[in-house]
């Protein structure tokens, strides 16, 4: 008997009774549905975060001082004292996988004008810092390598701050201001740039010479971090390296010794995050692969009704010719049909909630080709596994009896 | 002599129930030469089941020979069995076992679905073809629920006209019908029986035996009687003679 034939004929199964077979396919659709949709929340929000951090700098390495103790419950790496200007200065000269380097010292503290005040942090840092973070200036200029060997009073400031102290909406740049009670220039002021993924002002900002935070305001001749740049994204975990062992031979650590910093690239912040939106996905997925699961189960059991419902035309179709294999493929085919027809169906309603979402709910949604793949794929597997055994039972029947049957 | 389409000899069918067995058929031996309309009769139990399930290839014999249509069918697997089914018997049931929410045409054309051999155009004329010959021309599109029990089972006569089969296995096919409509079938019959169709018809209704052209009558597993209708009623007079109904 011709495919084609069987087809027909499990086809026309599934129209003589459409109600109960969409209700078959209901656990299936939503089951793909949800597969697709939460695998587009997980790979959205993955991707937001590793666009957020790119936007600060993807090829960026951080320096802190401090082993690396990677939890929750983190002491801050400024009771830590370890990193010093030297280390900077060894950094700079000795690697090749770096493009820009700079000391970071930063405290926080009020920023005022007159009657209006602002609290904020300052970042003590040297002009490559813009390079490494990617910002650029909305109006006035950086500071020069002459103003941080002077440790000049000059700095720049971030929009959140300009909005508090300077309300009126007038141009900051050449304005004096204190930080502290001790009187700044401000020379220029910093692109916009948001809020990052983690709720953070990124525009909260002051930044000033390092060698002037250092010695006006923190009275401090120790470094918080060292922020660099490797030459390029394929280079930064090359780069850290490097500077580990740079460090390491600089603070003379002993092959037993644990490192008294800690080097990090964005990538590995990336990763670190990733992991727990990952962690969720797969959750996520679990929870909608179980109710694939069902929706297998409820396929079997509309089948196997089926079977029992149809005895007599299987009892007929056998004494008019049927095989036992024909048998057994028209009740296959009718399952995987009805699956397939259910995972098509899913992956419309997948796609269709994945856009709801995005332009409802403003969550970000990646819906990635392989969640489509693997959902289809596994309706596919569902329908024959679930089939199977009906089909089989169906093609067993003995025409005698099945003719008989009432 | 024109030729054998069934030959059976010394058939017997046992089954084992428990620690019992039980002998359905206790040798029979018979043969049916084309052009024949046979009608086997017997009581419940008499074994006329057994022999008709056998006949129509849905059983095996315990031993003897059955050959159709000069096969022999002993020791055919299950497929081969259904092949024989599907291209050399046609089956009419009492309860016409039509499919349901299914067109008439479609019906007729299901044991063609099943030979990969039958074109779809020319299962669709050869189906057409056979309800034209039982009077259905004009109701091809009509679900099962839309006819009566007569039209019914002219679908399923037609059904078993359309692999062109050796010979028509009819079980009890009036017992569902009243006198009139039973009468009407049974013309049907013995007009396919005169374009030279063999039928084999299992009843227990004496008065559907006269108007075949042989009868076979089984008892308790063994033929009794095996005899040539001398006089063939036909079944068109009877009808004509049944008084009119009021409707």
């Amino acid at each position: 008997m011709r495919l084609l034939n069987l087809i027909k004929i499990a086809f026309k199964a599934i129209i003589l009774n459409k109600v109960r077979t969409l209700l078959t396919m209901l656990g299936i659709i939503i089951g793909v549905a949800a597969v697709i949709a939460m695998l587009a929340i997980g790979e959205g929000s993955k991707e937001s975060i590793r666009n957020t951090i790119s936007s600060m700098g993807s090829n960026m390495i951080t320096v802190r001082p401090g082993e690396d103790d990677r939890g929750p419950a983190r002491g801050s790496g400024g009771d830590v004292q370890t990193l010093t200007l030297k280390d900077y200065e060894v950094i700079k000269e000795k690697t090749t996988l770096i493009s820009y380097i700079t000391p970071v010292v930063n405290g926080g503290g009020q920023v005022i004008n007159g009657s209006n005040n602002w609290p904020s942090s300052i970042y003590g840092v040297n002009p490559e810092y813009l390079n490494i973070k990617v910002v650029g200036l909305q109006s006035g200029s950086m500071f020069t390598d002459a103003e941080v060997r002077s440790a000049a009073k000059v700095v720049l400031l971030g929009q959140t701050v300009v909005d508090n102290v300077f309300p009126d909406g007038e141009d900051p740049v050449g304005k004096m201001i204190r930080f502290n009670s001790i009187p700044f220039k401000v020379i220029g002021v910093l692109e916009e740039k948001g809020e990052n993924t983690f709720g953070q002002d990124q525009d909260d900002v002051v930044i000033a010479p390092y060698t002037t935070v250092q010695k006006r305001i923190l009275a401090i001749d120790y470094l918080n971090q060292i922020m660099a740049s490797a030459v390029s994204e394929d280079d930064a975990p090359e780069a850290v390296t490097q500077v580990t062992e740079i460090l390491r031979t600089q603070h003379k650590l002993g092959d037993d010794d644990n490192d008294d910093f800690t080097v990090r690239s964005m990538e590995e912040l990336i990763s670190t995050f990733s992991s727990t939106s990952e962690m969720l996905t797969i959750l996520l997925v679990a929870v909608a692969g179980i109710s694939l699961l069902i929706g297998g189960i409820g396929i079997m059991n509309i089948m196997y009704v089926s079977v029992k419902e149809r005895t007599k035309e299987i009892g007929l179709r056998m004494a008019v010719g049927g095989k036992g294999s024909d048998i057994l493929m028209q009740f296959l085919i009718e399952a995987i049909l009805i699956s397939i027809t259910g995972g098509l169906l899913g992956v419309i309603l997948g796609l269709g909630s994945t856009v709801f979402i995005e332009k409802f709910l403003h969550w970000p949604t990646n819906v990635a080709l392989y969640s489509i793949i693997i959902s289809f794929a596994v309706c596919a597997v569902t329908g024959i596994f679930f089939g199977w055994y009906p089909a089989r039972k169906a093609a067993a029947l003995d025409p005698i009896t099945a003719l008989r049957y009432e | 002599m024109s030729k054998e389409i069934i030959k059976l000899e010394d058939l017997r069918r046992e089954f084992t129930m428990g620690n019992e067995t039980v002998h359905a058929l206790k040798g029979i031996s018979f043969s049916i030469n084309e052009g024949e309309f046979v009608t086997i009769m017997g009581s419940s139990g008499s074994g006329k089941s057994t022999l008709l399930n056998i006949l129509g290839c849905l059983d095996q014999p315990t031993s003897g020979t059955y050959e159709i249509d000069g096969l022999a069918v002993r020791n055919l697997s299950k497929n081969e069995l259904a092949r024989i089914r599907n291209e050399k018997i046609g089956f009419i049931f009492q309860s016409y076992n039509l499919l349901a929410r299914t067109s008439a045409l479609e019906n007729v054309e299901l044991p063609l679905l099943y030979n990969s051999k039958v074109s779809t155009e020319e299962r669709k004329e050869r189906a057409i073809n056979a309800l034209e010959m039982v009077g259905l021309g004009n109701r091809m599109d009509h679900t099962p629920s839309q006819l009566s029990g007569g039209q019914q089972q002219r679908v399923a006569i037609a059904r078993s006209l359309v692999n062109k089969p050796v010979m028509i296995l009819a079980d009890e096919a009036t017992g569902n019908l009243d006198t009139r409509t039973s009468y009407e079938i049974m013309s049907l019959f013995q007009e396919l029986n005169e374009k030279g169709i063999t039928i084999a018809f299992v009843t227990h209704e004496p008065d559907i035996a006269t108007f075949s052209s042989r009868t076979i009558v089984l008892k308790d597993g063994s033929i009794i009687k095996d005899y040539l209708n001398k006089e063939i009623h036909s079944a068109a007079t009877e009808l004509a003679l049944l008084p009119v109904e009021d409707h």
